[in-house]
Parts: structure tokens; C-alpha cells; sequence
């Protein structure tokens, strides 16, 4: 079995975005950079089924400028076997993406397909569902646990009721919540070795998928921000303030 | 003469409150026609709850066994195909609308616009990106078509009208694929109210320190009536389940009054309470970053603070 993992450049998670003030996007120049939290979680998934036996093959695919190759070095250096990556100078949006990555599947010809189930940036949540569809494949999104045998997968999605669990037949797209697993640490030894794995580059123009954006991105604001909030010192005090504000009647 | 059709999310019981929302929304597209399809084994229960809803102009009922369960290799098919005839096809941004709506947009052979949180005429709408961190407002092309899911937290539910729509059955013509089997739902929190809609939540982090713990976090809530929330870390720790998770990842909500208890404020929690009434936040840590975002704001221990909470609150 092969699989396919999709790995998105984002800011980091733990960088504070500011918008900037000509409303052209956000500030990204001099931010740290890394692999979408969720898409690391993807490939942790992919190596661990590799490890246990049931994969021959884990590859990394990402889409974005050349810069990508660091992430694709990250998962390389995590496990990935060998890794792609499309180039694209503007930004790709998730159905866009989805059409790049069938491209790949039908040339590799993956039996399953771990993605993320949002990526930190655009926060879409689309995807992996979009190429579910245009694959014409089950989905299983939002996945906390993952089960493979006899050619079928059971997941145990995080749903807003609950956990719910759905079995579904290879080959397949599944997106990632956080709970799946905990990504392991790169080690140094692993970092020098995954620059000798190979590392394909192709251009999105070459791939001839259609990538005309849906919608047009206008302005980009700040959130409005909440008034200045106040301390108090005492209980009492805090049930007064709330019931100042009608919040106890 | 536009016309919006928008995805109902039931229980095969009754109508999730996320649909009225998308209603609110889909009020301010100026459209001619708002309706409502409910995919389900038995419509009825649901169908009269959406049929009672002010603007929705019909709902439509599809019933048949595999739609049963809310599976969206079954659902995203009958929804695109009944979408054909449509400007705009909306769902809710809960799980399942998520889950459907971009497999249903991809069918179509278009994209979709996550998140709408407001709109500023029938083609430009606002959306949060990086957790809420940036606001966007993005245009659609003229006489697009248009998959979108709507920021529940955003809108308030459409209220009753009067009189209710007509409610028509539609066979859907789509093939329905059998590689999908649904198992079952382990559901999580039992009969409090419910986080998306409760008008007001009190929430534990990982400060609460342990399952047990949460004790107080329930009572302090069944005394006020409120739902429960948490913030990952104490869903990690297995404090409580997955469903009371609130932020980036977890639900999105807008209580009148949040109360957080041992939660630090971190970004992606913060994401899922911008639209609270009231915050109050109660950390033993002077410096935690919850306080930034807090209107009322109390330093101390929540295991002293919550009893002496509740004896002032009297009953
Ligand atoms: C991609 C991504 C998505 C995420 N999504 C979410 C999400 O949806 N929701 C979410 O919540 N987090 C999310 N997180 C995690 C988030 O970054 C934080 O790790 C998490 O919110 C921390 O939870 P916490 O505040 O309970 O724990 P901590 O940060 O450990 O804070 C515990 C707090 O409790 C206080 N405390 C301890 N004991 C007491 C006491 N006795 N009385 C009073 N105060 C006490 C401490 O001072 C501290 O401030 C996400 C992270 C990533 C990377
Ligand atoms: N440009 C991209 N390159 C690689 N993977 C991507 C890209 N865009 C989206 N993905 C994958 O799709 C998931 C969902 O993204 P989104 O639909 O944009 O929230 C991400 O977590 C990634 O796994």
C-alpha cells in the first residue's frame, strides 16, 4: 500500500498574526514558518501504518512556492520516504488543490490519502472532503482514531455529538483532528539523511488542472477588539459586577 | 429572482438550532426563495420544525433508508444534484455541514466559501482566517454559484413566523455509493444544554487538574443553568469528552456570559468565545493571557473561588 500526505506551509502556530495596515494580507516576512499542525499529525499517521507493517510507501506532497521544500525536508527528515512538491506562486485554494492532488493519485496510484483536517492559515476545512469527492472516494474526516484491516478502514471521527465511527472501503481520504496522535520529534542524525531522499519538483502550469480562483480576496482586517475589561478583588465583587450587568437576573 | 436552498442538520428527531441560524444568514442574500432540504430516514419531526421558521419560502423532505445516518457520501450527492437548480447552497460551519458541503461543492464542480460571518450584499461576505485573527471579505463573481457554510456563532436563530411553508416531498435522482457504512455515535455529554446555543457556559481548563475535579465545574453550571465547555488541553488529559472542546478546533460559541475557570487564554481557545456577551475569567495566575480578553476578570484559586461563588450567589 501506498500513501499520500499532504503537508501545507503555514505560519507557525505560535506566531501572534497582525494584519497589515495597508489591509494586503497578513504580516508573514521574517515569521516562522512550519508544516500545518494538523498535516504533521497526517504523516505521523502514514508512518506509524508504514512501521506496523501494512505501507511500502509514504509520500509527501505539497503545494505552494519553492520554499515549500523546507516543510517537504521536515517530512522527510520525520519518515516520509520520498516527497513532491507542485509549485505555485499564487495561493491555491482547496479546490484548486484537491485537483493537483488527484492528478498525483491517479500517477502514483495511492490507496489512501491523509490530509488535515483544516489547515492554521486559511482555516477552509475543505480539501480532503473535495477530493474525496472529485476521487470519487469515501471520506472520513476529522479522524481520532484509525483502524485498517481487510481493506476497509474503521474511524472514529470527532463530531460535535460525540465520537462517531464509520467503516469505510479503500482507497480512501482522511482528514486529521489533533487527538489522532503525537508527532514525533526530528532527530538530528535524521535531518542529514533525509537530504539525500528524493524530493520531485513540478509546476502547477505543467499539471494542466484547472486553478482559477472561486472568489476574490478584497481587504484584510484585524477582529474587532473587545472594550478594555475590568479586575476585581473579591467574590462579591465579581457577583456584583455580574449582576450590574443583568448576567445573574 | 435568486434562490437559496440551505442543508438541514437534525438528529432524524428534531432540527438542530444551527439550521435557523443559515436561515438568519441566508435572510440577507435579498433572495426570492429560501428553502430547506431535509435529508432523512422520517422528515416529519424536523420538517415541521423548519417549515415553522420565518423566511423559509418550502421545505423539502427526501426520505429514504440511507438517509439514516448523516453520512456525507450519501448526503453530498442528493444535495448537489437538488443544488443544480439553485444561486446558493448553505449548511452550517457544525461538523456535518463541514463534512458535507465541500464534497457536495466539488461535485458541482465549484468551490466554497467557509465561515461566512457576514454579509455585505449578495456576492461579498466576511469570513475569519487564522483563527479569527484576520477578518477577509471576499466577492464572488457575478452570477456565480455559490456553496457557502455559515459561522453559526455569528447569527441568531430565525424566530417562528406565523404561518408555516408548504413542506413537499422530492425523490433526488443520484447514485448513491455503498462504499461508506456508518457504525455508530458514542455521544459524549448527556443532557446538559447545549454548548452552541446556551446562553450561558462555564468552562474548565486544564487548571481543574483532574476528571473528578470537573465536579465543581458541573455543579457551578447546573446552578446556573449553564452548558459545559473546556479547552483541549482538559479534553487531552481526558478530564472530560471531545464535545465540550471550545476554540479553534472545538465549538465556535456566543453565550451571553462565558465563565472560564483554569483556562489560560491561549489563541486558539480565545477563537472560539470572541463572540461571548461576557467573559469572565477566573486564573491564579496574574499574568495569564485570558485576562486580556476578560471583562470581568478575578485572580485567585477556582477551588476557593467557586464555593464562596456559589454560597454569594445564595439560591
Ligand atoms: C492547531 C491547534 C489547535 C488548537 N485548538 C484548540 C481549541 O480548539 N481549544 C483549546 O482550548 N485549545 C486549542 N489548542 C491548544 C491551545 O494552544 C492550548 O494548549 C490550550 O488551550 C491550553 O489549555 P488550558 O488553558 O486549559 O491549559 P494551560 O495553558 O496549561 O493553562 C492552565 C491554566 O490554569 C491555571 N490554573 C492552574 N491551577 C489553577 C487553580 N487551582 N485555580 C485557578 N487557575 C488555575 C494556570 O494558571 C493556567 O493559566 C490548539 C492548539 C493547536 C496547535
Ligand atoms: N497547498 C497545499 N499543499 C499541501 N496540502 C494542502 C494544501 N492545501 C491544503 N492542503 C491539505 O488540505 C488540508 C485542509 O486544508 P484546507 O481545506 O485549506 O483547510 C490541509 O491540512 C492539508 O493537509
Amino acid at each position: 500500500m501506498k500513501i499520500l500526505v499532504c503537508l501545507k506551509r503555514v505560519v507557525d502556530y505560535n506566531v501572534r498574526i497582525r494584519v497589515k495596515p495597508d489591509g494586503s494580507g497578513v504580516v508573514t516576512d521574517g515569521v516562522k514558518m512550519s508544516i500545518n499542525p494538523f498535516d504533521e499529525i497526517a504523516l505521523e499517521e502514514a508512518l506509524r501504518i508504514r512501521e506496523r507493517g501494512d505501507a511500502e510507501e509514504v509520500i509527501a506532497l505539497s503545494i505552494g512556492p519553492e520554499d515549500c521544500q523546507q516543510q517537504l525536508r521536515t517530512g522527510l527528515a520525520m519518515g516520509a520516504d520520498r516527497a513532491i512538491l507542485v509549485t505555485a506562486e499564487a495561493a491555491v485554494e482547496p479546490l484548486a488543490a484537491a485537483r493537483v492532488m488527484l492528478k498525483l493519485i491517479e500517477r502514483e496510484g495511492t490507496d489512501l490519502v491523509i490530509l488535515g483536517k483544516q489547515a492554521i492559515d486559511d482555516d477552509c476545512n475543505q480539501t480532503g472532503q473535495m477530493l474525496a469527492a472529485l476521487w470519487n472516494r469515501p471520506q472520513a474526516t476529522f479522524a481520532s482514531k484509525l483502524e485498517l484491516a481487510d481493506g476497509r478502514a474503521t474511524v472514529t471521527r470527532e463530531v460535535d455529538a460525540g465520537l462517531e465511527v464509520i467503516d469505510v472501503e479503500l482507497p480512501a481520504v482522511i482528514t486529521t483532528d489533533l487527538r489522532l496522535n503525537e508527532p514525533r520529534y526530528v532527530k538530528l542524525p535524521d535531518i542529514m539523511k533525509a537530504k539525500k531522499k528524493p524530493l520531485e519538483t513540478l509546476a502547477i502550469a505543467d499539471l494542466q488542472v484547472d486553478v482559477t480562483p472561486g472568489v476574490q480576496v478584497e481587504t484584510y482586517e484585524p477582529p474587532p477588539t473587545r472594550a478594555k475589561g475590568i479586575m476585581v478583588d473579591s467574590v462579591e465583587a465579581l457577583v456584583s459586577a455580574m449582576r450590574d450587568k443583568g448576567l445573574l437576573g | 429572482m435568486s434562490k437559496v436552498l440551505i442543508l438541514a442538520e437534525h438528529d432524524q428527531a428534531g432540527l438542530n438550532p444551527s439550521t435557523a441560524k443559515c436561515v438568519s444568514c441566508a435572510a440577507e442574500l435579498g433572495a426570492d426563495a429560501i428553502d430547506v432540504v431535509v435529508f432523512a430516514a422520517d422528515a416529519s419531526g424536523a420538517a415541521g420544525a423548519a417549515a415553522g421558521l420565518e423566511h423559509v419560502s418550502r421545505v423539502i423532505t427526501v426520505e429514504r433508508a440511507e438517509n439514516s445516518s448523516p453520512l456525507a457520501a450519501i448526503i453530498a450527492p442528493q444535495l448537489a444534484t437538488l443544488g443544480a437548480d439553485y444561486d446558493y447552497v448553505l449548511g452550517p460551519s457544525t461538523t456535518f455541514g463541514k463534512d458535507v458541503l465541500p464534497r457536495a461543492a466539488a461535485l458541482a464542480g465549484v468551490g466554497q466559501i467557509s465561515d461566512i460571518m457576514a454579509v455585505e450584499n449578495p456576492q461579498r461576505f466576511q469570513r475569519p482566517i487564522y483563527a479569527g485573527n484576520a477578518i477577509i471579505t471576499v466577492t464572488a463573481p457575478d452570477n456565480a454559484k455559490i456553496f457557502a457554510t455559515v459561522r453559526v456563532a455569528s447569527y441568531r436563530a430565525a424566530g417562528e413566523s406565523g404561518s408555516a411553508a408548504p413542506i413537499e416531498s422530492a425523490s433526488v435522482d443520484a447514485e448513491l455509493p455503498t462504499h461508506t457504512r456508518y457504525v455508530e455515535l458514542q455521544s459524549g455529554s448527556g443532557d446538559r444544554p447545549d454548548l452552541q446555543t446556551a446562553r450561558r457556559v462555564v468552562s474548565g481548563g486544564r487548571g481543574v487538574g483532574s476528571e473528578d475535579n470537573f465536579k465543581v465545574i458541573f455543579n457551578l453550571a447546573d446552578r446556573l443553568g449553564a452548558g459545559v465547555g473546556a479547552s483541549r488541553a482538559a479534553v487531552d488529559a481526558g478530564y472530560v469528552p471531545n464535545d465540550m472542546q471550545v476554540g479553534q478546533t472545538g465549538k465556535i460559541i456566543a453565550p451571553d456570559l462565558y465563565m472560564a475557570f483554569g483556562i489560560s487564554g491561549a489563541i486558539q481557545h480565545l477563537t472560539g468565545i470572541k463572540d461571548a456577551g461576557t467573559i469572565v475569567a477566573v486564573n491564579k495566575d496574574a499574568d495569564a493571557p485570558i485576562f486580556e480578553v476578560a471583562d470581568i476578570g478575578l485572580v485567585g484559586d477556582l477551588f476557593e473561588i467557586i464555593p464562596a461563588l456559589e454560597r454569594a450567589l445564595g439560591d
